[in-house]
């Protein structure tokens, strides 16, 4: 007995006292699905490789990117980014830029000349992917990377597809298109262009082929019948941009009507006003709101000049004037005609109804269902014939380079697991992070950064790019606009805000881990996650 | 400000840690090897606003001393819930003293240090010492005075939770207006706490015009480890006012502990600022300005003016008292 006078006991430590006992609820780190995610038709991670951008690791950032998406250069440009549309961050002040930071990390790439990691392992496979647009190369790239050897057959003379010969230069500089084909060409992947296939089944067997991907895609301008006299120069949209691509520029003449309401049609109006046009106007149906164009470009295209007569359709073409009748929205929002006529003078009028599938080369393969001149695919993305895929623009879709680059992903999924005789399951969908389950207290105020425009005069007089890229230091500070829904991206707040010291912080890159030893489950921790990555459970009884 | 807030790191300081930010500009509480110097296993409530401060406070208070720090601990729920004989949460040298007597007792060991760096005592032994509002504000508070006005070498902390949540919840002199406790109940013309009654100790303390006096929240951890840590930098009598919400007095769900601090300062209900030498220093001004309905809604300790006929002059006075707080300290002007 050497204790001081009345102490009896050793002072001991509150560890003795496991108060995990007390929980009633369980604290639990989950990983949302973020909403850019959920929204992105090529299935990238965005909230992924913008955690590494925000650090300013581009490199792991862009090959983060590139797991799911091999043309962020391209899709930097022409995305839609439906993205954007779900990010959170809108309901706090804008979105975040994340088509901008893309097309950054593209560039970037393309600058220092970061080249994709070549598979570890031949398969032995040979695939052949027909059609080399966005969702060919896309097939090509993830097909490449698993070990499969691939060769493109296109029957153009160059690669891209739709994204050289629909999308006009101002949006896309094919200098882009060029350098982001080739990365996928080094993977290994054989481009044969000037080689239309006649007949698919035949190229299969010639060229050993263990299963095919179909990206024709759809490039065949839809006709529409309008009287018209002799004299009156009626082309459609897909030739005048394909030609854009030649020697001989199309003569579309000093006043331009563009018939249709999609993109197509802004494309080419706005080419014509760059190729001297005075007057682009373009002749819809319907209201603006219904147009199938996306607003931005409908917004680019009045910016530089561009006319646009809603509801009104073409009635009859003649020498130097067209006819056009005026329409009114019925209660069903379909246009019915008004007997209203004007009078427009046009040299040419250019057809922008819509496109087709040339399903030449499916003549005679069985199996093979074509509905509404598009060919049907599985879930798969497997034809009626065993082993032929499709995918992109001839397939049922929304037709847009990110689909057809998700299809691709999609499809070489699947070609990968079938050559290996197997079914390719994809991974269970995670919970959406939807905006109630943040606290955005925690997120500083960040205005958007907007990427500069170029000037209206040579928007209108040059084919330069319109949209600009952002620098280092805008598209660094518009990544980290960044919620991070969903997935931790270690704030600490867990650690620092949890009473009973319940949470061990393992090291930069590992996250935390909750000790349940003394976790007495009050809930603080998940209250005050910024990002919604810890989810309360009730404890089993 | 007390501190040099970032701007824009996606959550600048708002949040705990950043891993954005250089080692050197995170917080004390976002340190893999942190003090903890109350550990787990104590008997706080679930969500217990009191344990969070006082690690907060007590952790910054030992990184700016470099650890050589002794503490006085008054009685009230800190003192039981993390020291039950023989066990002790704290792990540090830590002394429990009778309700009223703790800031007497920092000042004994804050001389008798003075005594043995006479004798030749090299380390500087720094003495803080803590309480909950009952022990500070009422019992305590002969011996706090005492202790301000003869400019002893002491950090005092005040976890203010507003009553006397160990004993069953009774009235403190810290009790806001209105609130229910079992002392002041939600019966009769003017059910809870009365108000023009209570203190405000900042204030008090101020009058001493002592070196350092602060308040802060446990919603704003940056500002409360900025001003431990400007407060170690004085010599002579020190004080910090904390507000801690407590989930069971105040009738509050466990998870919501840090939001309710938050809205006490978002409302003006509880002004949060520094002063030295008895004149107001800065501010933490308000963020995002709300009603004080927002701050009283989800504590039941206010359900009595919500009931079928809302209390609204009763909410109009209290909404009275925030809108008197962001006028005298000038809570909405910029950072």
């Amino acid at each position: 007995m050497d204790k001081p006078f009345a102490i009896t006991l050793d002072p001991g430590s509150s560890l003795a006292n496991k108060t995990g006992s007390w929980r009633t609820f369980r604290p639990v780190y989950v990983d949302r699905l973020p909403p850019c995610n959920a929204a992105c038709p090529a299935g990238e991670n965005i909230q992924a490789w913008l955690f590494h951008a925000e650090s300013g690791d581009y490199e792991k950032a862009w090959r983060s990117l590139t797991e799911n998406n091999p043309l962020p250069a391209i899709m930097g440009r022409v995305c839609y980014h439906p993205c954007q549309g779900g990010c959170n961050r809108q309901f706090v002040d804008s979105s975040v830029g994340i088509n901008a930071v893309e097309r950054f990390l593209g560039d970037e790439a393309l600058k220092r000349g970061w080249a994709f990691e070549k598979p570890a392992k031949s398969s032995g496979k040979r695939v052949l992917v027909v059609g080399a647009g966005p969702s060919g190369l896309s097939a090509a790239y993830h097909l490449a990377r698993l070990g499969h050897t691939v060769e493109i057959h296109e029957a153009g003379p160059l690669a891209g597809g739709m994204m050289r010969f629909g999308i006009p230069k101002y949006r896309l500089p094919r200098d882009v298109i060029e350098a982001e084909v080739q990365r996928i060409l080094d993977l290994g992947v054989k481009l044969k262009p000037n080689t239309k296939i006649a007949n698919i089944a035949d190229a299969m067997k010639a060229g050993k082929f263990d299963a095919a991907f179909l990206a024709v895609g759809a490039h065949i301008g839809k006709r529409a019948f309008i009287p018209a006299a002799d004299a009156t120069r009626i082309v459609d949209a897909v030739s005048v941009l394909r030609s854009m691509e030649g020697e001989e520029k199309p003569m579309l003449g000093r006043r331009v009507v563009v018939y249709g309401g999609g993109n197509t049609a802004l494309d080419v109006a706005r080419t014509a006003k760059r190729m001297g046009a005075e007057e682009a106007i373009i002749v819809y149906r319907r209201t603006r709101e219904k147009a199938p164009a996306h607003d931005s470009e409908i917004e680019e295209a009045l910016q530089e000049g561009i006319m646009v007569k809603w509801l009104s359709t073409i009635k009859q073409a003649d020498e130097g004037e067209i006819t056009i009748e005026k329409m009114a929205l019925d209660d069903s929002g379909f246009p019915q005609p008004t007997g209203e006529f004007e009078k427009l003078a046009a040299d040419s009028v250019v057809l922008a109804l819509g496109q087709d599938v040339d399903l030449g080369l499916l003549e005679g393969v069985p199996g093979l269902e074509v509905k509404d001149g598009v060919v049907q695919v599985g879930p798969n993305m497997m034809t009626g014939h065993e082993g032929v895929f499709a995918g992109g623009d001839m397939v049922p879709s929304e037709r847009t380079v990110t689909v057809a680059v998700g299809h691709g992903k999609k499809a070489a999924r699947h070609i990968d697991a079938w050559l290996a005789g197997e079914t390719y399951a994809p991974p269970p969908k995670h919970e959406v992070a939807t905006f109630d389950k943040l606290n955005t207290w925690y997120y500083s105020e960040a205005p958007h950064q907007v990427r500069p425009v170029l000037d209206i005069i040579r928007r209108q007089s040059t084919f330069e790019e319109v949209v600009q890229g952002l620098d280092e230091g805008n598209a660094q500070f518009e990544a980290r606009r960044c919620l991070s829904c969903g997935n931790c991206f270690e704030c600490d707040n867990c650690y620092g805000v949890c009473p009973d010291n319940a949470v061990i912080k393992l090291g930069p890159g590992k996250r935390f881990q909750f000790n349940f030893d003394y976790c007495k489950g009050c809930g603080v921790c998940a209250t005050e996650c910024p990002c919604g990555a810890i989810k309360m459970v009730p404890e089993e009884t | 400000m007390s501190f040099q807030p970032v701007k824009f790191y996606q959550t600048g300081t708002f949040t705990v840690g950043n891993r954005l930010l250089p080692p050197e500009q995170r917080s004390v509480q976002s340190q893999e090897k942190r003090y903890n110097s109350i550990n787990s296993g104590h008997r706080a409530c679930q969500g217990c606003g009191e344990a969070l401060g006082a690690r907060y406070a007590i952790d910054a208070a030992m990184e700016a001393t470099n650890g050589r720090l002794i503490c006085a601990n008054a009685t009230g729920c800190l003192e039981v819930f993390s020291t039950p004989y023989p066990e002790t949460s704290w792990q540090m040298p830590w002394i429990h003293s009778v309700f009223g007597n703790t800031a007497a007792v920092a000042t004994g060991i804050a001389a008798a240090l003075k005594v043995k760096r006479q004798q030749g005592e090299r380390r500087n032994i720094r003495v803080v010492a803590q309480g909950g509002d009952g022990g500070t504000t009422d019992i305590g508070f002969g011996c706090l005075s005492g202790m301000f006005e003869r400019n002893d070498d002491v950090l005092y902390i005040c976890y203010d939770n507003g009553g006397y949540m160990n004993t069953g919840i009774q009235r403190s002199s810290a009790t806001p207006p209105a609130a229910r406790t079992a002392t002041t109940m939600a019966v009769g013309p003017e059910p809870g706490n009365v108000f023009g009654q209570g203190k405000f100790l900042p204030a008090i303390a101020m009058a001493h015009e002592i070196p350092y006096v602060a308040t802060a929240t446990v919603a704003d951890l940056r500002d409360l480890e900025a001003k431990v840590r400007r407060a170690m930098e004085f010599q002579g009598a020190r004080y910090i006012h904390i507000l801690v919400p407590c989930p069971l007095g105040w009738g509050t769900a466990s998870h919501d502990t840090i939001r309710i601090a938050r809205l006490a300062k978002e409302t003006g209900v509880f002004p949060v600022f520094e002063a030295e030498h008895g004149e107001v220093k800065s501010v933490l001004a308000i963020r995002r300005q709300l009603p004080v309905e927002e701050y009283l809604r989800p504590q039941k300790r206010y359900a009595h003016l919500f009931g079928k006929t809302p209390q609204v002059e009763v909410i109009a006075r209290l909404q009275a008292l925030a809108d008197r707080n962001i006028r005298k300290y000038g809570l909405l002007e910029g950072n």
